[in-house]
């Protein structure tokens, strides 16, 4: 007997299958943010040189007087707190356009995932490793509702402390300290409750990410197109004679928990709308002031009954892709 | 005797065609089987079949699994090159051997990485940038790095230049292959690997019509070589085949006594797509 690799175990074995997805999919997941953050960060660039441009044209001099820094000055503690609370959403703001991003790579990640190498043929070689079908389907809800979703983060939270910098170095052309300033914003806070995010979008994108795979490996073709237009030509029948009226619910119901909730629960947020629904309503805190992504926000999602029926679902929906992920044999 | 693949009663139905219809063989450990068929056989299912690739019929043992049941188990002693180019194109030759190395228990790491110092493929370079023949090379340095007892090959070198192809056949039994292995090869190209095989086995409408051992084919099947002036004598012993070659008349024999043959004309072993094409005639009619 020759001497062989080391036997792989189960959880190295499912780092390399994630891994084996960012390489696949290196473009939607690392590119994509990237490049959104980067677009983000020279919109701002083009905002502050515009807004430079327009105050000197018409002789605005803001600062120069060192009216703005007599305005810091005079600031007590509960004014400075609101300052690092804009400083924090300015933060924020550079997340969001990134999670919009998100959203559409998850979403035709999911799509894709057990379609295009049955399409591509490439199954054939990946089913001629020792790989459970459970490791690879796993591997790939893995990838899209952890992976994905975490180097999101990291690349917003690196926007956002960049665009934080370019507007403190601004203000300090106009005599604002710029660190004092910069004190005032919370970047660690932010990035805890971004990262402390991720279970919940796990959790609450599981019933759309389950439905998309079952989907991708599913459909012989167009993948896309079985997906959306089942769920809305439902949603259709059941408008038109008026189904959900036996079980005293309004046809918006089917849309919104069934449509809506089944397609695009992978874009980040949605768990919000459980929270609101179910009376627990955004409460904006002066005193801790506009920290709507703290995690006691962002959890209370836990105790809805809409993320754990969703979660039951999204278990379902993933054995089911497993099950044709075995057994799909067009290739 | 040790069965690496034992079939028996195997079937397989799609919609109102048999792809297999109540098929039974048995492939000894050591062997090089080519299976060997007409479009739309059964070939492929066949392979699928013993691969796990797809449900079925019957009873069917691969070194003792199931395919059906133990797939995963399976396929640490198995492997398989489905036809050229399945290898994805965003894979680097680098993160290929990485991802096996990593993934199969029976992975050579070293053996992979000398076949690989033979070819041109260069590390980074990806699967997209290559031509087929390159494609083929890699997978089969990934393949032959694999101590597995079973390989399976459907039309491995399909769309391959001659020269790719004679070194893919070379490559694996220099490198490869030894009695404890077993491979089974289809392709269309037989006469490139009849000098290899061990076993024959072909296969018409899903089912199996000739399973033999290339000694034992020579046995029983003659070719015979006469003139016009003794064809009729020929024609008498019912050959199963015939055809004019400048003149002279080549008769296929089976089961016909050699000595019997041999008084007629001059006699020899029929070429494996000779006895295919006589044993396939009115396939596609």
């Amino acid at each position: 007997m020759k001497t062989l690799a080391p036997k792989s175990s189960s959880l190295t074995n499912m780092y390399w299958l994630v891994k084996r997805e960012f390489w696949e999919n290196r473009g939607g997941f690392l590119w994509a943010p990237v490049i959104t953050g980067g677009v983000f960060l020279l919109l701002n660039l083009m905002g502050i040189i515009t807004a430079e441009v327009l105050g000197a044209r018409h002789g605005i001099h803001f600062g120069a007087s060192g009216e703005l820094s007599n305005v810091m000055s005079r600031m007590d503690a509960g004014d400075m707190s609101k300052v690092g609370m804009v400083l924090d959403v300015a933060m924020y703001s550079s997340m969001a356009l990134i999670t919009v991003v998100l959203g559409f790579v998850v979403f035709f990640y999911c799509l894709g995932a057990l379609y295009d190498d049955r399409r591509d043929r490439s199954i054939l070689f990946w089913k001629s490793l020792p790989i459970s079908d459970t490791g690879t389907v796993l591997s790939k809800v893995l990838s899209a509702t952890v992976l994905a979703p975490a180097i999101a983060v990291v690349v917003g939270l690196v926007a956002g402390m960049a665009q934080l910098l370019m507007v403190a170095i601004t203000l300090s052309f106009h005599g604002v300290n710029v660190w004092q300033l910069l004190m005032q914003a919370h970047p660690f806070r932010v990035m805890g409750n971004l990262l402390g995010y991720i279970p919940v979008y796990v959790l609450w994108a599981l019933p759309s990410a389950g439905w998309l795979l079952l989907c991708s490996a599913w459909a012989r073709s167009k993948p896309f197109l079985w997906a959306v237009a089942l769920p809305v030509a439902t949603g259709l029948l059941i408008t038109w004679f008026g189904i959900m009226g036996l079980f005293n619910l309004p046809s918006t119901w089917f849309w919104k928990e069934i449509v809506l909730r089944g397609l695009f629960s992978v874009f980040p947020g949605g768990s919000f709308t459980a929270n609101t629904g179910s009376g627990h309503a955004l409460v904006i805190n002066d005193g801790d002031g506009l920290d709507v992504m703290n995690l006691g926000q962002s959890w209370a999602a836990m105790t809805t009954a809409n993320l754990w029926i969703g979660v039951a679902i999204g278990i379902g929906l993933i054995v089911g892709a497993i099950w044709f992920r075995r057994w799909r044999d067009d290739s | 005797m040790n069965a690496v693949v034992t079939a028996s009663g195997l079937s397989k139905h799609y919609k109102n065609t048999a792809a297999l219809d109540n098929v039974s063989f048995t492939i000894p450990s050591g062997r090089i089987v080519g299976l060997i068929g007409p479009n739309g056989a059964g070939k492929t299912t066949a392979l699928k079949a013993i691969l796990g690739l797809t449900p079925f019929d019957g009873q069917l043992s691969v070194m003792g699994m199931d395919p059906r049941t133990d797939r995963n188990k399976l396929m640490e002693q198995v492997c398989f090159i489905a036809d050229v180019a399945v290898l994805p194109r965003w894979l680097k030759v680098r993160d290929a051997v990485d991802f096996v190395a990593h993934i199969h228990p029976r992975f050579d790491r070293a053996k992979c990485e000398a076949l690989l110092k033979r070819t041109k493929l260069t590390p980074d370079q990806r699967v997209k940038q290559m031509s087929k023949g390159m494609i083929v090379q890699l997978h089969l340095a990934l393949v032959m790095a694999i101590d597995a007892r079973l390989l399976v090959l459907d039309e491995p070198t399909l769309g391959l230049d001659i020269l790719y192809r004679k070194q893919f056949y070379q490559n694996l039994l220099e490198d490869y292959f030894d009695e404890d292995k077993t491979i089974i090869v289809t392709t269309h190209q037989v006469e490139e690997i009849e000098h290899i095989l061990t076993d024959l086995m072909f296969i018409r409408d899903g089912k199996i019509v000739l399973n033999t051992e290339m000694e034992a084919m020579g046995e029983r099947f003659i070719e015979l070589m006469v003139g016009a002036d003794r064809a009729d004598a020929a024609r008498a012993l019912r050959p199963i085949d015939e055809r004019t070659v400048f003149g002279k008349s080549i008769f296929l024999f089976d089961g016909v006594e050699r000595a019997r043959l041999e008084a007629l004309g001059e006699t020899r072993r029929p070429s494996v797509s000779d006895l295919f094409v006589a044993t396939m005639k009115g396939t596609y009619a």
